[in-house]
């Protein structure tokens, strides 16, 4: 096997591990040792890391897993992941876990943190309700509160002073993760044809399960792999920036069936929480202001985040810009809130930016994706004789 | 004129004296603008009624209107526009109620055409919708916004941090908007005195609440009880008018309990308390009479809901209070019910069974909101669990006509009332 495919598999076998087989492993490494989930995008990994346990993230269960309890709890109308999440704790899937941060990303998160509460007495839930007042003085100074707060908790779980020396050395693991992920966002950028995008996904969500610096040292073999590949050529196809995907997860055959559809996907807003600051957070000084500064100051622009200024969109136009695309593609959830709530908004700032753009929906256990493909399929037609005119 | 004629006469003053409130207010802001008056959009959840006030300034509550809204059917249209223009189907119907309406005109309640906002005060309280509500209203206005974020009480608790956190927020970002639209100082006396008038007003309106205890209750809490918030949710808490109507509203209420009476329905008093329930979750507006018939006509009250804490939860002890300004304004914004977690929300409801000794307890679950809706079905079997008294599930949507269905709601409120009558047979035959 070509380490190229060495790699895919074992992405492959991490994006299917339903039941934390891998955390589970890891734990069983060392006794003592211990692992907390969260739930899409923000939460301060960084101080789950300096505690000396694992930073898990949950995204559901996608098309892999039959449900059966998880519906007795979710009206019809409520978006999908949090019916696989509850099978999947109810089904004693993640058991392997010590506790759960539920971030502040919409109303059905937040109120997923009381299901459990209800479901699961005396397991270790917080709610992690992420600023929307960017002031240091204001917005700073309570997010500072919370961060004391976790650190707290996580000292009296592991019994262990969280010092600021340990945090430290986990920021500097996250920048360093960080970092490889925004490279390999850039290399699929400059050559998409090497790095399709249902594969480098399950790189990515690797780092939902995997320690970071394995995870870091993963994205960088894969990213050296396959651009040596000798058999991903150069295509000319239409290129398009994906958006609605910050949550619940597509399955792997809606990304595929994009890129079958004749585009490359050059930037998406999959798996924000693992690259939540779009910069480094320095070193130097007071490792927990720095880490309360950079979520005021670095974090990702995306729907859950409040916009003071007032310009929705102009981020999305500059990432089209930036990557040179062709378009846009929203891509949402059925009926998740943030996402179909901040489109109209985003659309017209496409428009104003005469930026082309197509939307649909999906559900993590979308099996039919015949329909996308033909629109998809004629969207990116349309977009490359548009681009070539 | 007899006894019986006078106390007819006093059972419509609280409802005239309504009335005429939320007319005043619809006609002062349809001057507002010529008269250089100031307009503020909020929200009811955490609203600032007390600091805006303190300003000479008229809020406007777009959740009030797309109600309105509703219960005048013209929410479908409203809502056919907003879909039209690219929102989806999926997301919160009052939402596209309102920018629908605005697309038509902002024609309000009063056929006045409502005056463009001064300022959005996103009071983001309980409520993710409430952001993303704004953000696309200012869109469309080009108004400056005020963000208050209000942390959700996920583990029951008013922490110091959260409320410093909000104390910074007035200070820093809202009392300033406020100082630059309106070009005044901020006076914290006239803030202190409007609060202690709110604190006033809340002590009559929980005596109304809490009449409901009394069996047979006077009121219903729920289909009448949202008549009963109208003026303190919105724009007059703080008001001398709002304490009136509540001094009002409680002497009418006082008097039918002394008499035995049951609630006033949109078809006179209602007949004999057959059963007594508690509700959750908010209620359907486009057929809302349709709804309530539903309940009295089989001789069901609605004995306390949750859907009239949405503005506050004054009936569990809490007052505005005029000698901590600020942090009673914050603490009051915590506290409001959807910004409460679920095992807080169930001990609540729990709490309503036991002290209002109902019979059973109904879950409206609305479409449209998440933040209400989401973890229902598991609040439904703890309470079941916890209070032993079985409970009723309905799912209808808030001003969507497309989501309710009459003839679904009514068999599921009369199998279930049956269900309390066999339960009752059984235990009286033990
Ligand atoms: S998919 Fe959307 S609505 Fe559903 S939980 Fe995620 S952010 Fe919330
Ligand atoms: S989601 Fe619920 S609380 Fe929020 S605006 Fe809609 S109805 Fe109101």
């Amino acid at each position: 096997m070509s380490r190229l495919a060495e790699i895919v598999s074992r992405v492959e076998s991490l994006a299917a591990d339903v039941d934390l087989e891998s955390v589970r492993r890891w734990k069983a490494e060392r006794p003592g040792r211990r692992a907390i989930g969260h739930m899409p995008i923000a939460v301060p990994r960084e101080l789950i890391l300096a505690a000396g346990m694992l930073p898990v993230g949950i995204v559901g269960a996608g098309d892999r897993l039959e449900i059966i309890r998880g519906d007795a709890h979710f009206q019809s109308y409520i978006c999908h992941i949090p019916r696989s999440t509850i099978e999947l704790a109810l089904t004693g899937r993640l058991d392997a876990l010590d506790g759960m941060l539920f971030p502040s990303i919409c109303d059905v998160i937040r109120n997923l943190s009381g299901i459990w509460q209800l479901l699961f007495p005396g397991r270790y839930v917080r709610y992690v309700d992420v600023p929307q007042n960017f002031d240091p003085a204001v917005g700073g100074r309570y997010w500072r509160a919370e961060l004391d707060a976790l650190r707290e908790d996580f000292q009296r779980m592991t019994g262990d002073p969280l010092n600021d020396e340990s945090l430290r050395e986990a920021i500097a693991v996250y920048n360093e993760n960080r970092r490889a992920i925004r490279e390999l966002y850039a290399a699929r950028s400059t050559a998409p044809w090497s790095f399709p995008t249902a594969e480098m996904y399950q790189v990515l969500r690797a780092g939902n399960l995997l320690p970071p610096e394995d995870h870091t040292a993963l994205v960088r073999d894969y990213i050296r792999e396959a651009a040596l590949d000798p058999d991903r050529r150069e295509e000319d196809r239409s290129r398009v920036v994906l958006v609605g995907m910050f949550c619940e997860q597509p399955p792997i055959g809606l990304l595929l069936t994009l890129e079958r559809a004749g585009c490359w996907i050059v930037d998406d807003d999959l798996l924000l929480g693992l690259r939540w600051l779009v910069d480094d957070v320095p070193l130097d000084g007071d490792p927990l202001e720095n880490l309360t500064r950079a979520f005021l100051d670095q974090h990702v622009r995306t729907a859950s985040m409040y916009e003071p200024e007032g310009r929705r969109g102009t981020w999305l136009v500059d990432s089209v810009r930036a990557r040179g695309a062709d378009g846009v593609i929203f891509c949402a959830p059925s009926f998740c809130d943030p996402a179909l709530l901040d489109q109209p908004m985003l659309t017209s700032a496409l428009d104003r930016a005469g930026i082309p753009h197509t939307e649909f929906k999906y559900s993590e256990d979308t099996g039919q994706f015949a329909v996308i493909r033909e629109q998809a399929g004629t969207f990116s037609d349309s977009i490359r004789l548009w681009s070539e005119t | 004129m007899t006894a019986e004629s006078t106390r007819a006469v006093e059972k419509e003053r609280s409802m005239l004296l309504q009335k005429e409130l939320i007319g005043g207010h619809y006609d002062a802001l349809a001057r507002a603008h010529e008269e250089g008056k100031k307009v503020v959009y909020t929200f009811v959840p955490g609203n600032l009624t007390e600091l805006l006030r303190s300003f000479d300034l008229l809020p406007v509550l777009p959740e009030i209107n797309a109600l309105q809204s509703g219960m005048r059917r013209k929410s479908a249209e409203y809502i056919a526009e907003a879909e039209k223009a690219g929102h989806s189907e999926d997301v919160c119907t009052y939402v596209k109620c309102d920018i629908g309406m605005l697309r038509k005109g902002n024609v309000g309640p009063t056929g006045q055409t409502l005056p463009k906002p001064d300022l959005l005060l996103l009071s983001y309280t309980g409520c993710f919708t409430f952001m993303k509500w704004f953000e696309l209203l200012r869109q469309e206005y080009d108004c400056p916004v005020a963000m208050l974020h209000v942390p959700y009480q996920a583990d029951g608790r008013i922490h110091g941090h959260h409320l410093a956190y909000i104390v910074d927020q007035l200070k820093r970002e809202v009392i300033p908007q406020l100082e630059s639209i309106t070009g005044r100082t901020f006076d914290e006396d006239r803030l202190r005195e409007s609060l202690g008038r709110s604190a006033a007003a809340e002590e009559d309106f929980v005596r109304v609440l809490e009449s409901a205890k009394h069996v047979p209750s006077p009121v219903d809490a729920y289909f009448g009880g949202v008549y009963y918030i109208g003026p303190i949710f919105s724009a007059f808490r703080g008001t001398a008018e709002a304490i009136e109507y509540y001094r009002v509203l409680r002497e009418e209420v006082e008097a039918r309990t002394r008499a035995g009476e049951g609630p006033i329905t949109p078809e006179g008093p209602m007949g004999r308390e057959r059963y007594r329930l508690v509700v959750e979750g908010p209620p359907n507006w486009t057929s809302f009479r349709e709804f309530w018939k539903m309940f009295y006509g089989e001789g069901a009250v609605v004995v306390a809901s949750t859907y009239t804490k949405v503005g506050g939860l004054y009936d569990r002890g809490f007052r505005h209070d005029p000698a901590r300004p600020l942090e009673s304004l914050a603490e009051y914004c915590l506290g409001c019910y959807t910004n409460l977690g679920l095992p807080t929300r169930v001990e609540l409801l729990e709490k309503y069974i036991r002290e209002y000794r109902a019979d059973g307890f109904v879950i409206n679950s609305v479409k449209s909101c998440n933040s209400f809706s989401v973890g229902q079905l598991a609040m439904l079997r703890q309470l079941e669990e916890r209070t032993g008294v079985p409970g009723a599930f309905i799912e209808s949507d808030l001003v969507d006509p497309r989501y309710f269905s009459a003839a679904n709601i009514r068999n599921r409120l009369e199998s279930y009332l049956q269900m309390l009558d066999q339960k009752r047979a059984a235990g009286a035959g033990r």
